[in-house]
């Protein structure tokens, strides 16, 4: 598979009143053609900066302090503000979480969405009006012909975020990337988002990297996951590989602490306790040991390494060390390692 | 068996309707009746704008109800002033976390002032040593550290401030508290925190919750009884078991069939269920028991089919 994005040591630091806060810390990634990456964790985990690095469009106070962003090879964080627009909505566009403010309420939604093609194309308004048309039917907003010229506040919550995805996708970009997408929907129409998402994907080949905190959302659109906490990566796998045979504690808690339909009513549920380090001044060893049951002396002293699990699974954590104890996961993380050996994969 | 357990909240044919008369008149709470049993939680579900949290607001009194009446321990209170003695004394044994740690605390008071707030309006303490001897144990009831009363709210994480919503919502001894979606604002990690301190407290105090949320997962494993809410009604009432296991209504199903799954092979088999919103409702339907506590809103000849 072709890489089409390559990210190498990604450190991004914000300038604040407190100091400086390092809020990505040595991210590595690639996306391959026509794949769907996940990116999970916690709020203030750093996968909205991460992806908002690669269109540079990041708040005013955070630098890039280090680090490549390869677009087919190209270092993208060389490029000036004229040849990063020309990428921007084009090859690579974004979706927003909030549909209610990532519209212009003042502009008919035929104009918003045939705004792209004006900006990139050199094509006339009416073939740009034309394309939206077209695309607004893709997303699946009823009548488009005669809801052209209506303005968002007309639409629903889902309706305005098909709307979102229509623009992002008009210029049928190389590389989509969805930032909580289907957070502030209902779970019926975020269904509906996913699965128009995944139809766009076989529709127009894009590669979207989808960012979330549900892994239930992860579990149904993912080829890759990518687990992220305080601004760096612990574990990275295939969707299968993430979801059933989970290595770093972590992992293993975010998956816990989530009630499945099936989870006994009468069982408490599994928590992870205290709250993410702050990154003013982030810990020298593995940021989650004070989290972790499974904290080891190395933990609070060094930054684990990334492991290699299987061929295309890592995970930075110190229990992979040929030399560490045996340790037993959680039980509903066991389960889990049970499906993975029925699916053919070799489990701890 | 639902006959010998005792009803706290009655909620007989509630309206909630909003521009009266206008052009935009709205029907937030459509005649909608349920009752609430005494240390159980009750589950509300539905998507944004059905509804589920003005009938939170409705039974708190934050509203006027158009129509209909609330009971709380055998008393109407659907019709007692707002300013009154009756309503301080109401509110007294009925309080509210919201879903918002971030808007629902005055960034301009201390933890310990907001906390006791309660305690001041209803003349609970003597002076202020008991106050903060008061404060304290609910702080550590929720598991914050009691010396960090004199803090503001923004020195707290978004699930540490839950946790101050919870202990202003105990501070005045209530019975039965109404959540308004108090986790969907929270990571998941914090999430399984706030549930499990939330039944705790439950079983320690005997306390009785109407739980709304969204998250069809998380209202399945904390709640005993849920309704589905759509349009302003209850389409559906039954223990949350029976309504996963065995939905009847359309809007159930469809619900249910959307919920994402942790999981990819269970992912990979998913079946959405479509829901036709265009006509939902018959005249000739209305809530009622079809199989033993559970309800479905339908027509007696559906109901027949069932109760066979």
């Amino acid at each position: 598979m072709d890489k089409i994005l390559e990210v190498k040591d990604l450190h991004v630091d914000f300038d604040t009143y407190n100091g400086v806060v390092h809020a990505i810390r040595g991210v590595n990634f690639h996306l391959n053609a026509g794949e769907t990456l996940a990116i999970v964790g916690e709020s203030g985990s750093g996968k909205s900066i991460t992806v908002r690095s690669i269109l540079q469009l990041l708040a005013s106070n955070a630098t890039i302090s280090k680090g490549e962003i390869l677009y087919h090879g190209d270092d993208l964080l060389q490029k000036n503000a004229k040849e990063m627009d020309n990428l921007r909505g084009n090859k690579i566009s974004m979706i927003f979480q909030d549909p209610m403010t990532s519209l212009d309420p003042t502009m008919t939604i035929g104009k918003q969405v045939a705004e792209p093609l004006l900006i990139h194309n050199n094509v006339s308004k009416k073939d740009a009006l034309k394309r939206a048309e077209e695309v607004l039917r893709l997303v699946g907003i009823p009548n488009p012909a005669a809801r052209m010229n209506d303005y968002p506040h007309q639409f629903s919550g889902g309706q305005r975020q098909r709307i979102v995805i229509a623009i992002a996708i008009v210029d049928y970009p190389e590389i989509l990337i969805a930032d909580e997408p289907t957070t502030a929907l209902d779970v019926t129409v975020q269904a509906q988002i996913i699965d128009l998402l995944r139809e766009l994907q076989q529709k127009i080949g894009t590669s979207i990297i989808f960012i979330t905190h549900d892994l239930g959302v992860v579990a149904g659109i993912a080829d890759r996951v990518a687990v992220m906490y305080a601004g760096r990566f612990v574990e990275y796998g295939s969707v299968d590989d993430i979801f059933f045979n989970p290595q770093h504690p972590y992992t293993w808690g975010l998956l816990d602490s989530m009630p499945t339909l099936d989870t006994n009513e009468d069982a408490r549920l599994n928590s992870i306790p205290g709250t993410p380090p702050n990154l003013l001044d982030p810990p020298a060893g593995d940021a989650f040991a004070p989290r972790n049951a499974y904290a080891m002396q190395i933990d609070e002293e060094q930054q684990p390494p990334f492991f290699q699990v299987s061929k295309h699974h890592f995970a930075a954590t110190w229990l992979l060390h040929p030399d560490a104890p045996k340790v037993t996961p959680p039980a509903g993380i066991l389960n889990r390692y049970e499906k993975f050996k029925k699916l053919g994969g070799n489990a701890k | 068996m639902a006959d010998d357990r005792e009803v706290i909240v009655s909620v007989k044919n509630l309206k909630q309707y909003f521009n009266i008369g206008k052009p935009n008149e709205v029907k937030a709470v459509d005649d909608v009746s349920f009752d609430i049993y005494k240390g159980e939680t009750f589950g509300l579900v539905g998507e944004s704008g059905s509804g589920k949290s003005t009938t939170g607001r409705s039974i708190i009194r934050l509203y006027n109800p158009t129509d209909g009446h609330i009971f709380f321990n055998g008393q109407d209170i659907s019709k007692i002033k707002s300013h009154g003695p009756k309503m301080k004394e109401f509110r007294r044994e009925m309080q509210m976390i919201f879903q918002d740690p971030y808007a629902s605390l005055n960034p301009r008071m201390k933890v310990k002032d907001i906390i006791a707030e309660g305690l001041d309006v209803h003349n609970l303490v003597k002076n202020d040593q008991e106050r903060d001897q008061r404060v304290r144990e609910l702080l550590d009831m929720v598991n914050l550290n009691p010396e960090h009363m004199t803090r503001y709210p923004y020195e707290f994480s978004g699930g540490q401030r839950q946790r101050i919503g919870i202990a202003r919502a105990l501070a005045v001894d209530p019975q039965f508290i109404i959540a308004d979606e108090p986790i969907s604002a929270l990571d998941v990690s914090i999430q399984a925190q706030v549930v499990n301190l939330m039944q705790d407290i439950q079983k320690k105090q005997g306390l009785t919750y109407l739980f709304i949320a969204h998250d069809l997962s998380m209202v399945k494993y904390i709640s005993d009884r849920i309704a589905v809410m759509y349009r302003g009604k209850i389409v559906e009432l039954a223990e949350s078991n029976e309504i996963y296991n065995n939905p009847l209504h359309a809007y159930t199903q469809s619900l249910l069939s959307a919920i994402p799954v942790p999981d990819p092979e269970i992912e990979k088999q998913r079946t959405r269920i479509d829901f036709d919103h265009k006509s939902p409702f018959k005249d000739d339907q209305r809530l009622q028991e079809v199989l033993p506590g559970h309800f479905l809103y339908c027509s007696n000849e559906e109901a027949a089919k069932y109760k066979k």
